[in-house]
Order: C-alpha cells, then structure tokens, then sequence
C-alpha cells in the first residue's frame, strides 16, 4: 500500500463527502460472529469531533468525486474545476479494518459521485461491503449510499451487506430541484428508498417466520435535506420530512445548512452565512415530531410558516396555546408533561418517577434538572409559590429572554454588533 | 457521636462486607473507608474490615434483590467513581433500600439517591468516552496497546466492550494513573501490571511499534483535518465534547 497515494486520495475524497451530515451509527443488531472483527450492536460510538463540532463516528469518503451530474449545490458537480480521485474497493476496505482496529471509527459510511451511470455505481459500492463482510469478516457498521435510479436487484444486494441505507433528497421541493439540479428527478431518488423500505418489510416478517433469514439494513435508512439554498420555508422542509417518515418509515431526516460553495447566482453567494440557528430550530422541531407526541400541524401551519429563531418551537407553541396551562407536575401525564417549556423528556421521565414517592416541590425540580427559567410560567407544583399574573404570551416571551442566555444571542442581535 | 471508622482493603467485595458488618454489629455511626484514604483519627473507632468473598455475595445478592439490576448496577457504578465518601451515600441508598418495599432507586428527591444517580451517570459518562477515546498502537509483537488515564476507575467496565469488539485481535489497554490493565490474549482477558515508561504517551520510535503504525496515525489525522468544514467552526462545541484532559491519548490531537 503507497501511504503517499492514499493520503492524497484520502484527502480528497473526505473532503468532498464531509457536507453529508449524516453520522449515526446506532440502531444496528449486527453482532460479532465466529470471533470476527467488530460489534455494531451497541449504541454508536461518536469517536472523536472535528473542530466544528460534528462527530466523528464513522469513516466518511466518497469511493469517487467523479460525477456525470451538474447540481448546482454540490462540490463535486461536474462544472467545478476541482482535483479528482478514485479509490480502489481494495483500498477502501483496507482503510476501513485498521481504522477499525485502532479504535478510531465505528465502521464505514461509503458514498460516490455518479460515474457512468447509476448501476456501475452502485455495483461499486456493494462491491466493497461485500468485501468487507465476506472476506474481512467484519461486523462494524457499514452505510451506504443508494445512488438515484440503481436497479433493484443492486438495491437489495446493498441491504444484505449494509447496516443502513440512506438517499439524499437535498432540496425539498420538487420545484427547487428543477432549479438546482435539471439533470435530476424526484422518482429517482424514490425508486431506491421505496425498494428497500419494502425489501425491510419484507425481510422482518420472514424473520418471524425462519430464523435464519439473514439481515437486511438493520438499521434502517435516512435521508437528508440542504437547508437555505433554494428558498423553501420551514413549513415545506418539514412538511416533506413529516411525509418521509411516515411513508419511507425512515429512521432519520437530517437538515444541513447549506455551505455556500459555489458563485452560481442560484444560490446563496460565497460568505454568506451557514444558517445554523435555523437548522437547529428544524431539528428541534423533529425530535417533538418524533419524541414528545407533537403533530406537526401544530407547529407549523398556514398562520405560523416558519419556526420563532428567537425561541424554540415548543416555548413558541405553549405560547400561542396558554390555556393548556398551568400543569401540574403532580397530575398530569405523560403527554402533558412532555409539553412542558424547559422539560426534556428526562425530565419527565424522572418526575413520574420520583412523584410516586413525594409530592414535588421548586426544589425537587431544581434538584432534578428542570429548566425552570422557562418552565416556571407553565406549571404548578406542592407549593404556594407559582405564578398568579394573568400574563400575555409577549410579556411571557419577555420575561423568558431577559432571563436567559441563549449561544445564539450574537447571531440574533447582527446590528448591535456593529458598534461592539 | 463517635464516628466508627471501617477500613476495607479498597475492592467492591471488601466494601460489600464493611456493609455487612454495619448490620452484624449494628453500627449506628459507620465511616466507611479505603485504607489508601485511611488516617489514624484521634477520636474515633476503628474497625479493619476482612474481604470474605462468601459475605459480599450475600450482601450483594439481597441489594440486588431490593434494588433490582439496574438499581444495583448504579450503586457499583457510583462506587468505581472512587469520589471520597461515596461509600458513606452508597450506604444510605442501601440502608433506604432494606427499609422500603418500593424501588427507591427512582426516588430522584432522596438527596442520597439523586447523588448516586448523578455519580453513576458521571461514571457511565467516562466508561462511554473511554470506549470511544481509546487509540490502539500496533506493537511489535502484533498486540493493540493503547493507555488512558480515565477519571474513574471504567476498566472493568469497558472489558465487555472491548472483548466483543475485537475479538480476533490482541490488545491491551492499561490505566496509567491506577497503574494496571486489560490484556485480551485471543481467549480471555486478564489483569496485568507493567513497567512503562514514562514517555509511553508520546513515544512514536520503531522500537516498539510497526512501522507502518505511525502512517495509519498519519493518515487518521489527515483524515480529521479534511473532514472539518471551517466555515461551521465551533470551537467551544468541540471542546465540550471532547474534553482537553483527553487530548494527551487522541491520536488526531498529537502534535508530531
């Protein structure tokens, strides 16, 4: 193996796979066999963080950035002058194992720009998970792209080897794709994730059935949107996310702010900002789709198009609905709590426990990690001390911003900073 | 009131059976302690405490029994924190527990029980980082070594981890600061102690290791660089999620 080559090749081609935000290597069942190499039964592992923040959980390359398509959002669309590489499947799957071995990673996540044509592509890309489980033996977490319009027979090739399978839709209107990427349709990008979302169901109730009936991406699939390049609102982002989940049984939608990377007058300009705060507000807005019981027309709807940046989506929601509260802590259930301003559902998970024995105080609340600078306005607990003013949802707001301070405060505030 | 002093040799067994003497002889001021921390105190009692490995199951089993697994297992995690005192608010769970019919466990207002959950969080905290933080060097000799300096004492709780994981390798991971470690020799894992040396952290020769194990360094590092994007940097994230008192054993953060 020549070091020299693949440093280069390596740093090509995790550069240009870094925009996938997608780093989850959890919800596999895949465990070791026959003292193999590797687990990927357990939780994920996120191994280290890049100075950004992000983790690191899984090697992240893309087998080439050679690509027969032009879209205009990505870094390796065919018009832009940059250098291009190719790994070989040896090559990879030799990163993978003593990546592996040394602790560093949870196993690979393998993506490609399109040479050829879909299906050439795609053969690749099974090609080096075959290898790796067959030959290698290995049974860390694999994931893999489906490319749009891969054939399904690849595609259910692919989810023998893979622990997960994930198809970027990218832009989240059909609209916006036209714009951006013409050489691409929606039912491209379908085709493949309908494939294995039926080859999952599948495969489960023939396990039920025979034992023996092998895996079939355990973990499942995800997919992934660009937020903020082609100017959708936040209504349609999770609109279409709230349709995948629920027709794709995806396990996960991912949202990344769009990283101006070209001067297409399409998009964004070079040195704009990365829209981090919006995209934190979408993925809030997710996990009380998925975890709090929320629907999503209660968030987002025809009078409320986009999410409040300044607060977070369940403090704006309880403030256009006050007259669900107060809660009481002592009483309510589940669903309630969990609707609750400055309570997590660890929060709630240990006041349903710890009510059975005591009636809750501010102090038990405190001590148990409520966030009661928010909370405080919403709820009751075994005191007299709560709450009395008949306050509006704006003088709420107020109150709730005096006293906080949020890491976003200098994005919010861009004028003030002038004179800082 | 006289404080009684128990000193136990330091092992989970040992302490186990300081509990069960505080119900045998009915002490009503236990102090229990390690005999590293041990002092000779002017005005107290002290009692040296004989590991019985027959007495620590029975305690064990019946704090098991009122606790259940997880319960039982939050109170060994909370002891391998190794916090001074510990073994006092373990004792005050336990005692809460013999008395109660109900989980007390999830009795997050106890003072003593939401210390021990915290503790056992903070515990299960490193144990998480340390499977994840953990940078194997390929050796001579063909074994995977890497050493840490966890916070707690986690070793006996990242085996499993490790054994499932890589189960076709040799490895070793050793604990500097507590000055033993795991050794995994294809079959079973067992307890060593070696003699480092000091500069083990930081030694890149062939002398001990492969030679192509400073390129896979290399290109694990090279690989770390690439995949940050500059414009979303986020220094402070970064450092929360991985702490600087890490940085010594990562291999992406060495300057060489």
């Amino acid at each position: 193996m020549s070091f020299d080559r693949i440093k280069e090749k390596l740093n090509i081609l995790a550069d240009a796979a870094k925009y996938d935000v997608s780093c989850s290597s959890s919800g596999s069942n895949r465990t070791n066999k026959n003292k193999g190499l590797g687990d990927a039964s357990a939780s994920g592992i996120c191994h280290t963080y890049t100075e950004d923040g992000r983790c690191v959980s899984l090697l992240k390359i893309l087998l080439t950035n050679h690509c027969i398509f032009d879209c205009a959002y990505c870094v390796t669309r065919k018009s832009n002058d940059i250098k291009r590489a190719a790994f070989k499947v040896q090559e990879v799957v030799d990163l993978t194992i003593n990546f592996y071995r040394r602790n560093y990673i949870e196993g690979l996540f393998l993506s490609s720009g399109i040479f050829k044509n879909a299906d050439y592509t795609m053969e690749r890309l099974v090609a080096v998970a075959k290898k790796l489980r067959l030959e290698e033996n290995f049974n860390g977490y694999i994931h893999l792209k489906s490319i749009p319009g891969a054939s399904d027979e690849l595609m259910r090739e692919a989810g023998l080897y893979a622990d997960r399978l994930s198809v970027n839709i990218e832009i989240p209107t059909e609209k916006g794709l036209k714009l951006l990427a013409p050489d691409k349709n929606r039912a491209d990008f379908i085709k493949p994730m309908l494939k294995v979302k039926n080859e999952i169901i599948q495969y489960k109730s023939e396990k039920k059935i025979i034992k023996s009936t092998p895996k079939y991406a355990p973990a499942g699939q995800s997919t992934q949107m660009i937020i903020g390049a082609s100017g959708e609102n936040d209504m349609q982002i999770m609109y279409t996310s709230n349709h995948f989940y629920k027709h794709f049984n995806l396990k996960r939608v991912y949202y990344s702010g769009y990283v101006p990377i070209s001067y297409d007058s399409r998009l964004p300009q070079i040195g704009s900002a990365v829209p981090m705060l919006r995209e934190n507000r979408l993925y809030q807005t997710d996990w009380l789709l998925r975890f709090y019981g929320f629907n999503i027309e209660e968030i987002l709807n025809a009078t409320h198009q986009n999410l409040d940046l300044d607060i977070d989506p369940k403090l704006s929601w309880a403030l256009r609905n006050l007259h669900e509260f107060p809660v009481d802590v002592n009483t309510a259930d589940k669903r309630m709590l969990a609707r609750v301003p400055g309570l997590g559902m660890r929060s709630v998970h240990k006041i349903l426990n710890a009510r059975r024995f005591n009636k809750l105080n501010w102090e038990h609340l405190k001590k148990i990690g409520v966030a009661l600078n928010r909370a405080q306005y919403f709820i009751v607990c075994a005191s007299n001390r709560f709450e009395r003013r008949d306050l509006t949802p704006e003088h709420i707001k107020g109150l709730i911003l005096q006293n906080s301070k949020s890491k976003y405060t200098s994005m919010l505030s861009n004028q003030m900073s002038l004179f800082n | 009131m006289q404080n009684t002093l128990l000193v136990y040799d330091g092992s989970f067994d040992g302490f186990l059976c300081a509990i069960f003497y505080v119900y045998e002889y009915k002490i009503v001021a236990p102090k229990i302690i390690k005999i590293s921390r041990h002092q000779e105190q002017l005005f107290s009692k002290t009692v040296t405490i004989v590991t019985e490995k027959q007495k620590a199951d029975r305690v064990w089993k019946s704090v098991q029994t009122k606790c259940g697994n997880r319960g039982a297992s939050q109170l060994y995690y909370a002891f391998l924190s190794e916090i001074e005192s510990i073994e006092d608010t373990i004792l005050e769970v336990v005692k809460y527990a013999f008395k109660s019919a109900k989980p007390v466990l999830q009795d997050f207002a106890n003072t003593y029980v939401l210390e021990v959950s915290k503790t056992a969080k903070k515990v299960s905290r490193e144990k998480h980082r340390m499977e994840a933080f953990v940078r194997f060097r390929l050796t001579k000799d063909q074994v995977y070594f890497a050493n840490i300096e966890p916070d707690f004492n986690v070793l006996p709780l990242i085996e499993k981890h490790f054994r499932k994981r890589y189960a076709d390798q040799q490895w070793i991971i050793y604990d500097l600061k507590r000055n033993y470690g795991l050794f995994y020799n294809l079959n079973t894992v067992e307890i060593i102690v070696l003699e480092l040396s000091k500069d083990v952290t930081t030694n890149t020769t062939s002398e001990f290791f492969t030679d192509t194990e400073l390129e896979f360094q290399q290109l694990w590092k090279d690989y770390f660089k690439s995949t940050n994007i500059k414009s979303r940097k986020n220094l402070k994230l970064h450092n929360q999620h991985v702490p600087k008192r890490y940085w010594k054993y990562l291999s992406e953060k060495q300057p060489y």
